[in-house]
């Protein structure tokens, strides 16, 4: 396959991804109505216009929604190749995905059951008047939520990816004999430390740092003014390019929203605002099972959290809007999961009353409100707090609870922070698995959340912008492994699980940026 | 790039079943081998001008490809040529990266040029002792046809001269240009189409639900 032709089929597959979204009209009507403009020549139209689009900053916008598609999905890698395999290229993946999926139904449906209470059900005028009334303080009202639980908590999970198998995989040899002593069985490909410094150069211990060099013992002169002023001109140029390279050294606490806004292009334009009200219109609208799932997760964490539970309304409506959101099925194209189906009671089965169950697909989990309560410190406004949790989800946060073979998915993740360990601190990952207290049955909680809720929001934030800024969740695993370094000599003592969970019990008061920068670059190899 | 070769259906060939390389007897020595051949035989009597071999890959780290070629016009017997060797098909031969992807050679990848070819031999490696099996699937191989620019449906139509009963129809001049013009609107509707969803999940307002299906 030559590159020329691929560069076609990249550029046919973005044409045709932005035609019809609302950037294609805006650009359209603005070409239309330059027209009456006297510095538009009609023997040189089509230069004039694209300079009059280029002056107005149109041309930056169109290319910030090119770059998004670039980064969010690629066309498939092969014209033969079928939709399941853009999903996801490994059969058995796939199979263990939807074996997975089928328990979390099955789970939900007799959860339905024993309640009695419908999964989705038309709300009666009286009871969606009241809760648009309450909107902005859903937080008051205590229905009882006893007897809901979470469908699945992140280590029933990690069960199922314990037992992930290839079945073309040599397991021949005596399971004492074999070399990997991690719980994690699958045969991916994870970068080593070597090629993880290549990949995170910027991190290195020469470069500057927010959440290093921006100490209160450095001088702000040496390294922080200089880069703020640098923050404040990507801001300017509204280019998103720039907006994600700059966020690989952090991004300041005053330019932080506008600069993830920048890296997402999720620049809340006024059909944004629109849309977020249609959702709320739908969440008024229709009471679903999974808004107590969601209901019983935010007083489970959020509402417990000493960072965020003053955020517990935002989030039942961040939540719950999600949840009506239909724009966020266009991810199932390249993730794993499948979105659950269900028909319209009373209907019959036609295919024309087949629906997606909740409208968005996605059933929430133990801990799901966490991914987007850290974002509720940077957006006050909760259609902006909105668009810019979609989009996280729909790049990055869908991976940490989907099966699959991506660099940035969960089983990856978990096969490199085993790898790193084994690698580098051999010692300490034997005497862990020996006092049965491996260590990824302590870190699996922290990576499943990117850490959300066991940081302190000031260095979890710190921590996603490099996700964003390299457009990749392998950071998190590499932090994991680095806490274990950090707290090697205490772990070295302990001498059961209750003891080594009660060492990394608090991570509030660790700081992200210096673990990792030594335990990538200042780490012998 | 075989994005066109959807419109054009593969040859029918025969894929014998692969054979594995071994040294000394097969039966006794229970190694492994990391090479295995797949022999493509071409319908016989009609050599083919290869465009691009497309197949599904199964834990293969790399393949050859080579090809038996007779020289047009002359009775001398074929001969063997290598036409790639050592594609990469794994980044690396001992992880997943690659192992089930599907894949296309090109004419253009090719070191000789794939004409007049009755048979080919791809030539299969792993290294890797991590897996258990090791193949390729869906192996299709698609024609080049340099000659044919119009397709067969156009040349087709001139070929087959038709003279109809003509009585009593309308003016076949007014028919075809009212025609292009309802094309024309329909053109207008195709290329403005928009790809945005409305956003509705209710079907007539209506979405209550009991159970999920399982299926």
């Amino acid at each position: 396959m030559d590159d020329g032709s691929e560069l076609s089929l990249t550029i046919a597959h973005i044409v045709q991804r932005l035609k019809g979204s609302h950037l294609h009209s805006q650009i359209e009507r603005r070409a239309k109505e330059c027209l009456h403009q006297p510095d538009i020549k009609l023997d040189s139209l089509k230069e004039d216009v694209r300079s009059f689009l280029k002056t107005s900053g149109w041309e930056r916008q169109l290319q910030n929604a090119v770059y998004r598609e670039l980064q969010v999905q690629l066309p498939p890698s092969h014209p033969a190749a079928p939709p399941e395999h853009l999903k996801e290229p490994l059969a058995y993946m796939r199979a263990a995905q939807a074996g997975w999926e089928k328990r979390v139904l099955k789970s939900l449906n007799s959860m339905s059951t024993e309640l009695g209470v419908p999964l989705a059900r038309m709300r009666p005028a009286a009871e969606q008047k009241e809760l648009a009334n309450k909107w902005n303080e859903m937080g008051t009202d205590e229905p009882d939520l006893a007897s809901v639980r979470p469908v699945y908590a992140p280590k029933d999970f990690l069960e199922v990816l314990v037992s992930l198998r290839n079945p073309n995989h040599d397991g021949s040899e005596d399971v004492s004999v074999r070399s990997h002593w991690g719980l994690v069985q699958v045969p991916l490909n994870v970068r080593d430390i070597p090629q993880l410094r290549r990949a995170f150069s910027e991190l290195n211990l020469t470069s500057g740092q927010l959440g290093i060099d921006d100490h209160a013992h450095i001088h702000p002169d040496l390294f922080e003014n200089e880069y703020v002023q640098i923050g404040k001109k990507v801001v300017m140029e509204q280019d998103s390019a720039a907006a994600q390279q700059y966020s690989r050294q952090g991004c300041s606490t005053g330019l932080r929203a506008d600069l993830w806004a920048l890296i997402l292009n999720s620049n809340n334009q006024p059909q944004d605002v629109m849309h977020y009200e249609q959702l709320t219109a739908g969440v008024i609208q229709h009471d679903l099972l999974v808004d107590n799932l969601i209901y019983k997760d935010v007083k489970l964490t959020a509402s417990n959290d000493d960072y965020y539970f003053v955020f517990e309304d935002f989030l039942y409506q961040v939540l719950l809007c999600f949840s009506r959101d239909t724009a966020v099925l266009e991810h199932f194209k390249y993730n794993s999961a499948t979105p659950p189906r269900s028909f319209i009671q009373g209907k019959g089965g036609e295919e024309e009353c087949a629906v997606v169950y909740p409208p968005n697909g996605v059933i929430p989990f133990h801990g799901f409100s966490m991914y987007v309560a850290p974002l509720c410190f940077l957006y006050n406004e909760p259609s902006k707090l909105y668009s810019v949790f979609r989009e996280m989800y729909i790049r990055y946060f869908f991976r940490l609870h989907s099966i699959s073979s991506s660099p940035s998915g969960i089983v990856s993740l978990c096969l490199q922070f085993e790898r790193l360990l084994q690698t580098h601190l051999p010692q300490l990952f034997y005497h862990l698995r020996q006092i049965g207290a491996q260590p990824l049955r302590i870190a699996f909680k922290w990576m499943v959340r990117a850490f959300s809720g066991y940081l302190s929001t000031d260095q979890l934030l710190l921590l996603w912008d490099r996700v964003l800024g390299y457009d990749s969740l392998e950071v998190v695993a590499v932090l994991a492994a680095a806490v274990f370094a950090f707290r090697a000599e205490n772990l070295m003592e302990v001498t059961s699980l209750g003891s080594a969970e009660a060492v990394l019990a608090d991570l509030s008061t660790l700081k992200v940026m210096p673990l990792i920068q030594i335990f990538l670059f200042a780490t012998a190899i | 790039m075989s994005g066109s070769s959807d419109d054009i259906t593969p040859v029918s060939c025969t894929i014998k079943p692969p054979v594995h390389l071994q040294i000394g007897d097969a039966k006794a020595d229970a190694a492994q081998s990391g090479v295995c051949v797949v022999d493509v035989t071409l319908p016989f009597g009609k050599p083919v001008h290869i465009k691009d071999i497309t197949f599904k890959n199964h834990y293969t780290a790399s393949v050859t490809v080579r090809l038996l070629r007779r020289s047009p016009g002359q009775e001398a017997p074929a001969k063997w040529c290598t036409a790639l060797r050592d594609l990469p098909l794994m980044e690396n031969p001992h992880t997943e990266g690659g192992s089930q992807d599907y894949c296309s050679v090109h004419r253009a990848q090719m070191q000789v040029e794939p004409d007049h070819v009755i048979s080919v031999r791809l030539i299969l490696r792993q290294p890797s002792s991590a897996w258990l099996t090791f193949s390729l699937e869906d192996i299709s191989i698609f024609p080049h046809n340099p000659e044919k620019e119009v397709s067969d449906w156009l040349s087709d139509l001139t070929l087959v001269e038709q003279h109809p009963d003509l009585e009593g129809l309308t003016d076949p001049q007014t028919v075809s240009s009212s025609i292009q013009q309802m094309w024309a609107l329909t053109e207008v509707m195709q290329t403005n189409q928009t790809t945005a969803s409305i956003g509705r999940y209710d079907v007539d307002g209506c979405y209550d639900i009991k159970l999920l299906s399982l299926t």
